[in-house]
């Protein structure tokens, strides 16, 4: 009876959670009901996913408006999975920020806290789960709004500027896209998208639609931070709390890279956008940038929050590089690795997060020795950065396997070499904390210190588990992104 | 037991071991123990696939479908067979050898060290088995990364800069292009199982797969081919046990094994026989032979003099591999065997020294022999055996090699053996000679004998393997012609 309503479901429950923990005041209670609304989501996204499994698609309109008059949600194999991967992240850090948030906010803001997390939770699942173009820039809204709150809420004060900063980019981000959706309002008069598409088709004045693309091509890619808009990222990431950067980095870009994805294939489609146009060039030239030049800059950090973030950047640039092969395996190795590098950056921050909860911070010059005191928060950073680097049996093997596959498949065995010899730069920064943390002596300080608290550590290895359970056996995985992959190159149906 | 399930066990018995193994840690007789069960447990194991491989068979297992299509699986063929045995074998003998070692020097860290060990040791075994280039490459990926908390067992600055020389090295060359030549080989032909002819053969032009075995012969780093083998003397800050069974046994065996399984079951001997785009392979291996050896003359350090012996030896593997032909094959196979028991001989000689007598420097052992004759009788055997001198195993294999060179006409080959086993002698007999025969410097009043027993025991033992393998070559001789195929 109540499963035709998972689609609306999986986005109203977290969104009606947020009000109701404003109104009880209580950390406590937000904590459990944002727990609740949190695993209640994953299960729902699984179950759509089952649902839409053998490549049907799901159409569910909102208040029995029909669309394209009402507000559709329109689950396929693409989004289904990307609800999944948010589910599955959210639902497991909210139980690792109970420890985390309470060490890192104040116990006043706690509640608040709770509160934003879910509605950014229910932005992030509506973004992925509507069909409708505006309603998509509402949750993007909804979303963005929390998140700057969030990013506020870190102990340190440059957390406000960071927000500040984020604001500025994130509101000219969301203002191209709406320019963009106009302009194709105007044009197709329609707002959903899969009518939007068909009705593409027939327009005959292509220079507003060009402009469209390029308006929402600029608006997305600065929400998903590809090179050379991400400068908001890495302050964001640093100076949020612990269990946000966690979460951000591992949901809102990737959310972004899916409203990519649903535009170039599914409303303007590839052939519009990869065969008229030189946007596989362009998107390939700053996807190498990124991979080359933000894990340079990682290199030289001297903070672990911030090295990751950029690494973070360079590792978004894997995953628009599959995309602009506009291949089934580029493709493929795309989504993949958005949710492979979900899963290991996931993991990554929090065991960063499990350090600043005992030290603080994660200043190099802060953690030296901290292996001999946190040795298992140590060693799971060790086989996250691992997997960053593309070492087999992780996570990041396979995606790095299907990128280079799809490079030569392409026949451009320059970009195979640029993929691997970039990923070279990863080892680099991954041992620096290695030697760190694992040759430095430790100051006095650090000696008295203990392991992070269980609550923290079992969510982060759960993650870390997962990075060497899907790089070990990925047909999972791997199957679930090229049904998605092919679902997306069938184009508008 | 079915043979497959038997190789299974072979790999998780060593795994086992390291989980037990650290569970000891409070109880070093135990540990020691266990870990000397672990290695006896695992050359049983190995040893019983044997017969089973000498009569034809090729037993097999199937873990998990690492991507669709791809499997990570097993397959025991003969070179791998030889490998593993090797690598089970000394690792018992080795273990002995550790216990005296890491005592007598009061090395920290031991629960750690023996750990990596099995782990190590299991890695190898991954690799011996490998059924496809893709479980190949999962395992020497996880080699390397085990045996970096080896390396930099010590913890000072300059274990630190070896490491990453070694990590940078090893992880940067088999990244970059080792796993792009798979990748490469998957999308041409559709499969990476190992097949007898190759799988390349038709599906990419001759120029393609010169490039392809390029990628493949610097991305194999372990088998440490000029330029890419400056991770070796690097990794020996190591205790000298690690020296022994991984840097002169394992790991470097670990690359010139996947060297000479590509060539033969992914390339195909007679397949790219006679073509121009691989001819510059022998080339490259005897220029490290002849370069190695010069640079080994001129070390004064022991264990670096060994060290660019072992690059050289290793690049004999190379070399026969390169000439194409089922006699150096062969010799290829048996060259394996050989100098995994004559070095470690060499390496067991050294950290001995080193421990009874704390020195590093070819020039302090004078007279050293007359104190520790074992030691230096062992040491001696091991060096003919570096030169390929009766009655030592090296013989053998030099002998298939240069038999293969000529068979074919190979010339070049043939001077680079001859030029090498000279520049050997040059740099090992003088060794021997000033040990033996030289008197030790006045005012040396440090009195010392011989090491502890099990390091001695140890050392005599390869000693001897070395010896016996050259009057009882049958089984690594037997599985080496069903490699070559005649």
């Amino acid at each position: 009876m109540i499963t035709p309503h998972f689609p609306i479901l999986q986005v109203v429950l977290p969104l009606i959670a947020a009000p109701v923990m404003v109104l009880a005041r209580r950390g406590t209670l937000a904590w459990l009901l944002a727990v609740a609304v949190s695993w209640a989501g994953l299960y729902i996204s699984l179950a759509l996913l089952a649902q839409v499994a053998d490549g049907g698609v799901i159409s569910y309109a909102i208040g029995n408006w029909p669309p394209p008059w009402g507000i559709e949600y329109r689950i396929d194999r693409v989004n289904a999975f990307l609800l999944v991967l948010v589910s599955l992240i959210a639902a497991v850090v909210v139980v690792y920020s109970r420890a985390s948030i309470g060490a890192e906010v104040p116990r006043e803001q706690q509640y608040l806290f709770y509160a934003m997390y879910a509605l950014c939770l229910a932005g992030l699942l509506g973004i992925a789960a509507t069909g409708d173009a505006f309603n998509l820039f509402v949750f993007l809204e909804i979303s963005s709004l929390s998140t700057y709150v969030l990013i506020a809420m870190g102990r340190d004060r440059r957390a406000l500027m960071a927000s500040y900063q984020y604001l500025i980019m994130g509101t000219i981000g969301a203002t191209f896209y709406v320019i963009g959706v106009g302009l194709l309002y105007l044009m197709t008069g329609t707002l959903n998208m899969a009518d939007m598409a068909a009705r593409l088709q027939d327009v005959t004045e292509v220079r507003p639609v060009l402009a469209a693309l390029a308006f929402i091509t600029v608006g997305v890619c600065l929400k998903l931070a590809l090179f050379p808009l991400h400068v908001w990222l890495p302050n964001a990431y640093a100076y949020a709390p612990s269990a946000v950067t966690a979460f951000l980095a591992a949901t809102a870009t990737k959310v972004s890279v899916y409203v990519l994805l649903r535009f170039y294939f599914s409303v303007f489609g590839a052939s519009a956008v990869f065969a008229a146009l030189p946007m596989g060039k362009i998107l390939l030239l700053l996807s190498l940038a990124a991979m080359f030049i933000a894990s340079a800059i990682a290199i030289f950090q001297a903070d672990l929050k911030r090295l990751f973030a950029y690494s973070s950047v360079a590792q978004i640039g894997y995953i628009t590089l599959g995309i602009s092969f506009d291949s089934v395996t580029g493709l493929t190795a795309g989504i993949v690795h958005l949710f492979n590098h979900a899963l290991t950056k996931g993991a990554l921050f929090m065991l960063l997060g499990c350090i600043a909860l005992r030290l603080g911070g994660v200043r190099f010059d802060n953690i030296r020795g901290i292996a001999r005191v946190m040795p298992v928060t140590s060693f799971g950073i060790v086989l996250g950065g691992l997997s960053l680097i593309g070492v087999p049996a992780t996570v990041g093997f396979v995606s790095k396997w299907y990128l280079v596959l799809a490079a030569l498949e392409s026949g451009q065995w320059w970009i195979a070499l640029a993929i691997v010899l970039s990923s070279l730069l990863a080892v680099i920064y991954v041992w620096r904390f290695v030697e760190a943390a694992y040759f430095r002596e430790p100051d006095p300080g650090i000696v008295k210190l203990k392991e992070a608290p269980l609550e923290m550590l079992v969510p982060a290895w759960l993650m870390i588990a997962g990075c060497i359970y899907f790089g070990l056996d990925a047909s999972l995985t791997v199957d679930g992104a090229s049904q998605a992959a092919a679902t997306l190159l069938q184009g508008i149906r | 037991m079915n043979p497959g399930a038997t190789l299974l066990l072979a790999l998780a018995v060593p795994l086992a071991g390291a989980v037990l193994i650290a569970a000891a840690h409070r109880a070093p007789n135990l540990r020691e123990t266990i870990t000397l069960v672990t290695a006896g447990l695992l050359f049983l194991l190995v040893a019983s696939l044997t017969p089973l491989v000498l009569a034809g068979e090729r037993p097999e297992a199937a873990l998990l479908e690492m991507m669709p299509g791809l499997s990570l699986k097993f397959k025991v063929e003969p070179l791998g067979m030889l490998f593993g045995l090797i690598a089970s074998g000394l690792w018992i003998v080795n273990s002995l050898y550790s216990i005296g070692y890491m005592r007598a020097n009061g090395e920290k860290h031991q629960t750690r060290f023996y750990v990596c060990f099995a782990g190590a040791l299991a890695s190898a075994v991954g690799i011996a088995f490998a059924g496809n280039l893709l479980t190949l490459f999962v395992f020497y990926e996880a080699l390397t990364l085990i045996t970096y908390p080896l390396v930099t067992h010590a913890g000072t600055e300059e274990a630190k800069r070896s490491g990453r020389v070694y990590l940078g090295l090893l992880v940067g060359t088999s990244i970059a292009f080792l796993l792009v030549a798979i990748i490469w080989t998957w999308q041409v032909s559709g499969t990476l199982d190992f097949e007898r002819g190759g799988i390349l053969h038709g599906k990419v032009s001759d120029s393609m797969l010169g490039v392809l075995l390029a990628l493949y012969i610097f991305g194999i780093g372990k088998a440490a081919v000029m330029p890419v083998h400056r991770w070796l003397p690097a990794a020996m800050v190591a205790p000298t046990p690690v020296s022994a069974l991984l840097h002169a046994v394992a790991v470097v065996k670990a690359g010139v094994f996947a060297v000479v399984k590509v060539v033969v079951y992914i390339f195909g001997v007679e397949e790219i026989s006679g073509l121009w785009s691989v001819d510059w392979l022998p080339f490259i291996s005897g220029f490290t032979i002849i370069v190695a050896s010069i640079v080994a003359l001129r070390a004064d350090n022991l264990k670096r003099r060994l060290a660019y012996s072992t690059v050289s030896q290793l690049s004999y593997v190379v070399l026969a591999a390169a000439l194409l032909t089922p006699l150096s094959v062969i010799g290829a196979a048996l060259h394996i065997a050989a100098h995994a028991l004559g070095k470690i001989t060499l390496f067991f000689a050294a950290g001995a020294i080193y421990t009874a007598a704390h020195k590093t420097e070819v020039s302090q052992l004078a007279g050293i022999g007359r104190r520790m004759p074992w030691t230096m009788g062992a040491f001696a055997v091991g060096a003919l055996s570096m030169i390929g001198l009766p009655p030592a195993a090296g013989f053998i294999s030099k002998w298939y090699i240069l038999q293969g060179a000529m068979a074919t006409g190979q010339w070049d080959a043939v001077f680079v053996i001859v030029a090498s086993t000279l520049l050997n002698a040059g740099y090992f007999l003088p060794i021997v000679y000033r040990a033996f025969f030289v008197a030790p410097p006045v005012g040396e009043q440090h009195a010392h004998g011989e090491a502890p027993w099990s390091m001695v025991a140890a050392l005599t033992l390869t000693a001897l393997g070395t010896i016996t393998l050259f009057f009882f070559p049958e089984v690594p001789l037997a599985l080496a012609r069903q490699l070559a195929g005649v």
